[in-house]
């Protein structure tokens, strides 16, 4: 077989006279050629396509016991269907709505505060013409991106305390009274935003300062002959240079908005500040690992999910019709 | 009328240098204090740093806090630990990412798309915190070792990146003419294609190594023997419970006082612990900071 179509296409037959069900042949041949040329390679990608097939795709199928009565003697297949019985006993719970508030409240204040300042920072860094002040300035500020989690919830704890907090002698040193930062329901939000800030702004510009190194140095000196101000060349030749960047990144983050740093959260969460710091992914993890209600907290983080995908596929679209930028 | 618009500019310029410089100093003293602050109330007298009287610099040094966390057996272990865990789970990311994202590169692997799809569709879909439980649990990881390294042993995040490196960096006519002289495909990445790549796998190892060394939610959900703790967890002991068993003041008798004493504990080693647990990322960070970012804008390529 092989050598027919060799010999044809040596002699350079004319093609018109071979059916398309020969070119798929002869596609598949090519193909399966390759294939077993490469047969190392399929070996080479195996480790990967077991960790995703076995940590990502299985979780997928097990998805279905939020529509199931999920016994784990009995296991995912046999256990009973129930419908939407977990969603609706979700749905009518007294805590639902607190729930949703929680997360759109602290994602959307996040969003709000955390957005521009890595902008403003990168802006602010690019115009500073001092290099070893700018390295320094950007060495201390991604600093912090590599504290880990606990210890930042640590800090925040230690600096906050009532009593013993820095933050707090602070206050009391300007002739305030000392706040329960982590005691006080209404100051949750605020605390777990501007931590983040302390903790990522800088870290956040490095995109940002990419996209800067970008810009022409031509534009800005024909910008000067023209007498432009530092202020003009800011708004009118950097800023509009990483508008796509701002774009692409505005729809990572509102990508995420329901699944925010829940580990930080769970960390800085407590019985007293429970009433604004419950947000969905701890509550899948309350419910669903510590109270062993496996399918209603399954059935909560699909809920949370598929608002999640549904954000993101809407706010791409916003942004390509706006903007002609999207992710796809 | 020319001169004078152009010394209007000067001054206008000499303002804007003032705010910008004001500007960064402001942002720098924001991020350096906290860190600083840490560093002095980890040698100075736990009194003095509850009462406000140290604010910056050591007062009343004292390296008793350090000398309680030399001490301390769970801080030990759970730092053997996560060095093991680290170590392990680092060289597990490494095996899994750098062939899987060569190959991924190479235009002439068939099922290329189908590959690149089913990775990346798990950038914006996934089973969810339960489901993933269920099958660590079923795979009988629960409270051993691999619980701690296998569920995240490949990030696509980090795939993509590497691939960019290799597709951008490794020349199509290196791997042409290995295969003319009759090279494996093995051979090709293992003894051409890796030489050539040793800042992609510092990079990936740095991401990956300080993603296992902070850490702290896999073992939460998944450890439960303390023996197994990484430092981590120990850390949130030390650092998050103590502080919440302060505010339960319905405990009384000898419970409340062996939380008393183990608040005692924490204050005198709080700020010691989070500089011993953070010290082998500052000891690399100056010099691997380069390579960090170098990461984080191969990834923006892409992105």
């Amino acid at each position: 077989m092989n050598n027919t179509a060799n010999t044809l296409e040596k002699t350079h037959q004319p093609a018109p006279t071979h059916s398309k069900k020969y070119y798929r042949k002869k596609r598949w041949r090519e193909t399966r050629k390759k294939i077993l040329l490469n047969w190392q390679l399929y070996i080479l990608i195996l480790p990967a396509f077991l960790y995703f097939f076995i940590f990502h795709y299985l979780p997928m199928y097990g998805i279905q016991i939020a529509f199931k009565d999920f016994l784990p003697a009995s296991g995912i297949w046999e256990s009973e269907w129930v419908g939407f019985e977990h969603f609706i006993r979700f749905f009518d719970s007294y805590y639902f709505w607190d729930l949703i508030k929680n997360t759109l409240g602290i994602s959307i204040y996040e969003l709000i505060v955390g957005f521009p300042l890595p902008i403003i920072l990168a802006l602010s860094l690019n115009e500073a013409k001092d290099n070893f002040y700018k390295k320094s300035v950007q060495t201390v500020t991604y600093a912090p991106h590599f504290i880990s989690v606990v210890v930042m919830a640590g800090m925040v704890i230690a600096f906050l305390a009532p009593t013993t907090g820095i933050i707090n002698h602070a206050i009391q040193l300007l002739g305030f009274d000392p706040i329960p930062f982590m005691e006080d329901p209404k100051w949750f939000k605020t605390v777990y935003v501007m931590s983040g800030v302390w903790q990522n702004t800088g870290w956040g510009t490095i995109i940002y300062l990419a996209a800067l190194s970008a810009v022409d140095p031509q534009q800005h000196e024909a910008a000067i002959v023209d007498g432009a101000t530092r202020w003009q060349r800011i708004w009118y030749i950097n800023i509009p240079t990483i508008i796509p960047t701002m774009v692409i990144l505005l729809i990572m983050n509102v990508g995420n908005i329901m699944a925010m740093g829940f580990e930080k959260i769970l960390l800085l969460q407590n019985p007293l500040n429970m009433e604004s710091s419950n947000v969905i992914a701890t509550f899948v993890y309350q419910a669903g690992l510590l109270d062993g209600q496996y399918s209603f907290a399954a059935a909560v983080g699909l809920f949370n999910a598929v608002i999640n995908a549904i954000l993101l596929v809407s706010v791409n679209y916003i942004a390509r019709k706006t903007s002609e930028t999207s992710l796809w | 009328m020319n001169a004078h618009s152009h010394i209007n500019d000067l001054k206008s310029d000499r303002i804007f240098k003032f705010f910008n410089y004001s500007f960064l100093t402001l942002a720098l003293s924001i991020v350096l204090y906290p860190l600083i602050y840490i560093i002095s109330a980890s040698i100075s007298s736990p009194t003095a740093v509850n009462s406000g009287e140290m604010w910056l610099f050591p007062k009343d040094i004292t390296f008793e806090g350090y000398k309680l966390i030399f001490e301390n057996d769970a801080i030990w272990r759970g730092y053997l630990n996560t060095i093991m865990y680290t170590a392990l789970g680092t060289s597990i990311n490494l095996a899994v990412t750098l062939p899987a994202a060569y190959v991924l590169g190479r235009k002439d692997f068939v099922g290329r798309n189908f590959f690149t799809g089913m990775f990346v569709l798990t950038m914006f879909f996934q089973g969810g915190l339960i489901p993933t439980y269920l099958v660590v649990k079923n795979l009988g990881l629960i409270d051993t070792i691999w619980a701690m390294v296998l569920p995240n042993a490949a990030a696509i995040w980090n795939i993509v990146i590497a691939r960019v490196f290799f597709q951008s960096t490794i020349p199509i006519e290196l791997e042409e003419s290995a295969k003319i002289d009759g090279c494996s495909n093995f051979k090709l990445f293992f003894k051409i294609v890796l030489p050539l790549s040793a800042p992609i796998i510092a990079v990936m190892a740095l991401f990956y190594g300080v993603g296992h060394w902070n850490s702290y939610f896999n073992a939460l959900i998944y450890i439960s023997d303390r023996a197994l703790y990484p430092l981590q967890m120990v850390l949130r002991e030390i650092l998050v419970l103590q502080d919440m068993a302060s505010q339960s003041t319905n405990v009384t008798g000898s419970m409340a006082e062996a939380i008393h004493s183990k608040q005692q504990l924490a204050a005198i080693i709080k700020y010691g612990v989070m500089i011993v647990s953070t010290l082998p990322i500052i000891i690399v960070y100056p010099f691997l900071q380069k390579y960090f970012v170098q990461g984080v804008m191969i990834g923006s390529l892409k992105g």
